[in-house]
């Protein structure tokens, strides 16, 4: 069974309790299982590589080792023929060839190892992020059914028990009265404080003789009459 | 990282603060397998974001609806519009635990604390927006 399957399991076991978010136990401890087996394939995948390339190390030894022979035996031989002694030329000739195949083998066992660490360093990456992720999503199946329980402790606790039953929408309508109200307070404070400030500064004002007392039916009377005075005097 | 005390410090720094959008915070630490914080914004008491950290990721959820409040011959057209929603609404998503439909945000354990006060700060302005945009779908 893939871990994707298993999760999916996992999160439909909290699905099938009615109105209860219980997770399925039995799912999580198969998945945590199986993130115990991958722990120890990658150990193991670890330990391959470490003698992988401990070998690969031995046999670079082993072919730096047989080209220097080579090269000395070749050095031999070509001395040997110098010397006109072509028996020995000939001897060392076939024991180069024996070294140069020797050597044909070694590279051919070089490259094979160097395949299987490369094999190797995949695979373990590769395991490493399937790790890092089974475990990821085991903790977010863990994280949901905390939060479940949170959910209902809060909800309890700031709505009342009842709150369970009450819907988004009338939630929603909840809070948009609060704000509402909210709003109108702000504006009914501010329309006070302006009051306020204005009846203030006009006190203020009058103190310092800048604005006169409210103009009254008097004041305007006295005016009109002022006026028509005036009106009498430039006709004659 | 140590995980319960990183939680324990966002339960003291959220605390009583004043968001960038003018929210304000209380919260509460939950201990359980998984320890929960949650925040309670004022006047949106209704719809706390609940926060868990472990070491890949910071999550924030908030639960929106359950099934039972989805008229029924309109389900499959709301799923359809919150698959829609997903990719628009900025850097919240919609899910579901059981019969539980939530909304939530994940940031890197990295974030600072202003991000995270801005990720609670969007995922409760698309909680409203999302409930007021979705409501011809529920049952009244």
């Amino acid at each position: 069974m893939s871990f994707f399957h298993q999760l999916f399991t996992a999160f439909r076991g909290m699905a099938s309790e009615a109105g209860e978010t219980i997770i399925d136990t039995q799912a999580i401890r198969i998945l945590e299982q199986e993130v115990r087996d991958a722990k120890k394939n990658l150990d193991e995948a670890k330990e391959s590589l470490a003698q992988v390339i401990a070998k690969q190390i031995g046999i670079e030894r082993e072919i730096k080792r047989l080209k220097k022979t080579i090269a000395e035996y070749e050095e031999y031989a070509i001395q040997s023929l110098n010397k006109g002694n072509e028996v020995l030329a000939n001897e060392i000739a076939e024991k180069v060839a024996d070294l140069e195949n020797e050597l044909a083998v070694q590279v051919s066992v070089l490259e094979s190892y160097q395949v299987s660490v490369n094999t190797l360093k995949q695979n373990i990456r590769h395991t490493e992020l399937h790790i890092k992720s089974m475990e990821r999503e085991i903790s977010v199946v863990k994280t949901t059914e905390s939060v479940q329980k949170a959910n209902v402790a809060a909800a309890n606790k700031f709505s009342g028990s009842n709150s369970a039953l009450r819907s988004a929408t009338d939630s929603l309508e909840r809070i948009k009265q609060k704000q509402q109200q909210k709003a109108d307070q702000l504006q009914a404070a501010m329309q006070l404080q302006q009051q306020d400030s204005g009846s203030d500064l006009h006190e203020k004002l009058k103190q310092a003789g800048l604005v006169s007392e409210p103009i009254s039916a008097q004041t305007v009377l006295a005016r009109l009459k002022a006026k028509q005075v005036e009106k009498t005097n430039v006709r004659f | 990282m140590n995980l319960p005390k990183k939680l324990t410090e966002l339960t003291h720094d959220l605390n009583g603060i004043k968001s960038y959008a003018g929210l304000v915070f209380n919260t509460e630490l939950i201990p359980g397998e998984t320890d929960v914080l949650v925040v309670t914004i004022e006047d949106r008491e209704e719809f706390p974001v609940y926060i868990t950290v472990d070491e890949s990721q910071i999550l924030c959820i908030t639960h929106v609806w359950k099934e039972a409040e989805i008229i029924p011959a309109k389900r499959t057209e709301l799923l359809e519009s919150l698959l829609m929603m997903n990719l628009p609404m900025p850097l919240s998503s919609f899910s579901k635990i059981g019969p539980q439909y939530i909304i939530f945000g994940a940031l890197s354990t990295h974030s600072s604390l202003e991000e995270l006060i801005e990720e609670i700060d969007v995922l409760s302005e698309n909680t409203l927006i999302a409930i007021e945009e979705l409501r011809d779908y529920f049952v009244k």
